[in-house]
């Protein structure tokens, strides 16, 4: 904990106040218990929980995961108990702790996400981060993230119904990151949270035939951080709302560049599967560097890059 | 409660050209760990491979405070762990997963393992108690058998095969299973290897009501639970007859009967 008090690293993301700016990304941390063995979640800026539908999934067959050179692709496909199961045994858990709790929402149509919207508003929770984005899906998701109309007609659509912070989780697999964000912000998005995987294909030359079951799958890890940096000064740059940088982040170093291009806040996805203390150590990592560079504040980064 | 572990090793050796036992100093995993269950190993640091690598425990010393790893060099998260020097820190967790269930009621015991399934066995046949126990193992040829000598020491009865015939008998190992279990009747099936010879077990074992217990193999993300990525079949008696569970939290070691091999 050295250090943690030294440094002002709280944020604002509209409404919703993080007692440090980051998050665990949706997909990666579960519902938050698989990891209380090995972390104190009450150290966490926030958890963004497993991409939840209104009625449960049992996922894509598997293999859903195959490694590539520095990264993973996985095809999940949206497992998840369902909202309603989450709502009675999931929050009642993740209360227990004081970090913010943010709920990842994906739906096949724009009738699922209002819906879901319209349940999750009257729950204890702090945030909605609407998926539009997941790559690993059939119907709907990406289908509306991939496109500015499709953010705008999903977004609108949910945020008649809530009074809690609405964060947009935005596609990589888009023509202009730039008009999707704007899309967001436009349609009444409180946030963008950016990037989702990088849709991708592995193949196994043995057997002749691609390694993941689905196919193909979404491409996460340090691989893809160079593209998720662009994007996020390039979505920054285009909106006012606040931007949640992710991709690839393995250290506080990774995310002081995501900070440095205009991310407010991070969110750290497959770190933890490969070290499950990774947000602590990323937290450990921003306070070092606002250390070793006498800075103040986290706001004393955030979008000041030297760029030309 | 798993733990992310540095620890050091205390001794390689290669038992095959391609198949290397590791051992490693840990006084949590001697202490903790049961038969059946993994440690999720670091290959390397700062390299293009960043997943963990699953790898089920092999035995362990309790006086010793060691324990070993077998692996099969694979891939090149394999063979740069094949590169650590005796000496050097192993970057783990563990232990993990749900292992099996030993009974000393059950006295007669039927033990099944192929190819790199078989490691994991060595620990179980030390951890049962007293009873009377068939072992049968199989490997593609003698290129690939490793500690048989072992496997033997520990084991009433050793049947040994080999796809080819270049050691112990010609053959598959579900062969011999199907010999023991009508000859002997043992209470239970423990047993890990490949998809078709866990399939054809279970097929056994449910044949001559035998329980039986079977460690699954899937291609793992995290290897606790968050990633959901090892799905495996299980049977449910709701509508919908069926529910992908985890391999890494929920198994490796499942009940035959409620497994769906496809």
């Amino acid at each position: 904990m050295e250090g943690m008090n030294k440094y002002d690293i709280s944020v604002k993301i509209a409404s919703l106040k993080l007692k440090n700016p980051v998050i665990a990304a949706s997909g990666t941390f579960g519902f938050g218990r698989e990891y209380v063995d090995f972390i104190d979640l009450n150290r966490l800026g926030g958890i963004s929980v497993k991409g939840l539908t209104l009625e449960p999934r049992q996922g894509n067959k598997p293999p859903r995961i195959a490694e590539t050179p520095s990264g993973i692709l996985n095809s999940v496909g949206l497992q998840n108990p369902g909202v309603h199961k989450f709502i009675k045994e999931e929050i009642p858990f993740l209360r227990n702790y004081k970090t913010a709790l943010i709920v990842n929402v994906a739906g096949s149509t724009i009738d699922d996400y209002r819906k879901m919207a319209q349940i999750l508003d009257a729950q204890d929770v702090d945030a909605i981060e609407l998926n539009v984005s997941c790559p690993n899906v059939e119907k709907g998701c990406a289908a509306f993230g991939s496109t500015p109309s499709g953010v705008c007609e999903v977004t609108k659509a949910v945020k008649k119904y809530l009074a809690k912070p609405l964060i947009v989780k935005l596609t990589p697999n888009t023509l202009d990151i730039t008009e999707t964000a704007k899309a967001a912000e436009a349609s009444g998005a409180d946030a963008v949270s950016l990037i989702n995987t990088l849709t991708g294909m592995a193949i196994d030359i043995n057997t002749r035939r691609p390694v993941l079951a689905n196919n193909y799958g979404g491409l996460s890890g340090p691989a893809v951080k160079p593209v998720a940096l662009r994007m996020v000064h390039q979505a920054s740059n285009a909106v006012d709302i606040p931007v949640i940088g992710m991709g690839g982040i393995m250290s506080g170093d990774d995310a002081v560049e995501f900070f440095l291009a205009g991310a407010r806040a991070v969110m750290v996805g497959t770190a933890n599967f490969v070290n499950p203390s990774a947000c602590i150590d990323v937290i450990t990592g921003i306070n070092k560097y606002l250390e070793r560079h006498n800075y103040k504040s986290i706001d004393d980064i955030i979008g000041k890059l030297h760029a030309t | 409660m798993p733990k992310v572990l540095n620890e050091r090793i205390t001794g390689i050796k290669w038992l095959k050209n391609s198949i290397c036992k590791m051992t490693v100093k840990s006084g949590y995993i001697s202490k903790y760990a049961y038969p059946g269950q993994f440690v999720n190993v670091k290959c390397a640091d700062d390299t293009g491979i960043i997943l963990r690598r699953p790898i089920s425990i092999c035995n362990v010393d309790k006086d010793k405070n060691e324990f070993d790893i077998v692996f099969m060099l694979k891939g090149k998260g394999t063979r740069l762990l094949s590169r650590k020097k005796r000496g050097d820190f192993l970057d783990f967790i563990g232990p993990l997963g749900n292992g099996f269930t030993i009974s000393a009621r059950n006295k007669k015991v039927l033990i099944a393992g192929g190819g790199i399934g078989t490691f994991p066995l060595l620990f179980l046949l030390k951890e049962l108690p007293h009873s009377e126990n068939s072992c049968c193992i199989g490997f593609r040829s003698c290129d690939n058998a490793v500690l048989v000598d072992e496997l033997s020491e520990c084991s009433n009865d050793l049947i040994l095969c080999t796809d080819d015939g270049s050691l112990g008998k010609k053959g598959f190992v579900t062969y011999d299973a199907e010999q023991v279990i009508k000859l002997q009747k043992p209470n239970i099936i423990y047993a890990c290897g490949p998809h078709e010879m866990m399939k054809e077990i279970s097929r056994l074992a449910n044949l001559y009501g035998v329980k039986c217990q079977v460690s699954l193999e899937q291609r793992m993300g995290c290897g606790i639970g968050a990633c959901l990525v090892c799905a495996c079949k299980i049977r449910t008696t709701d509508k919908n007859g069926w529910k992908y569970s985890h391999v890494c939290k929920d198994g490796p070691v499942f009940l035959s009967d409620e497994v769906i091999f496809e």
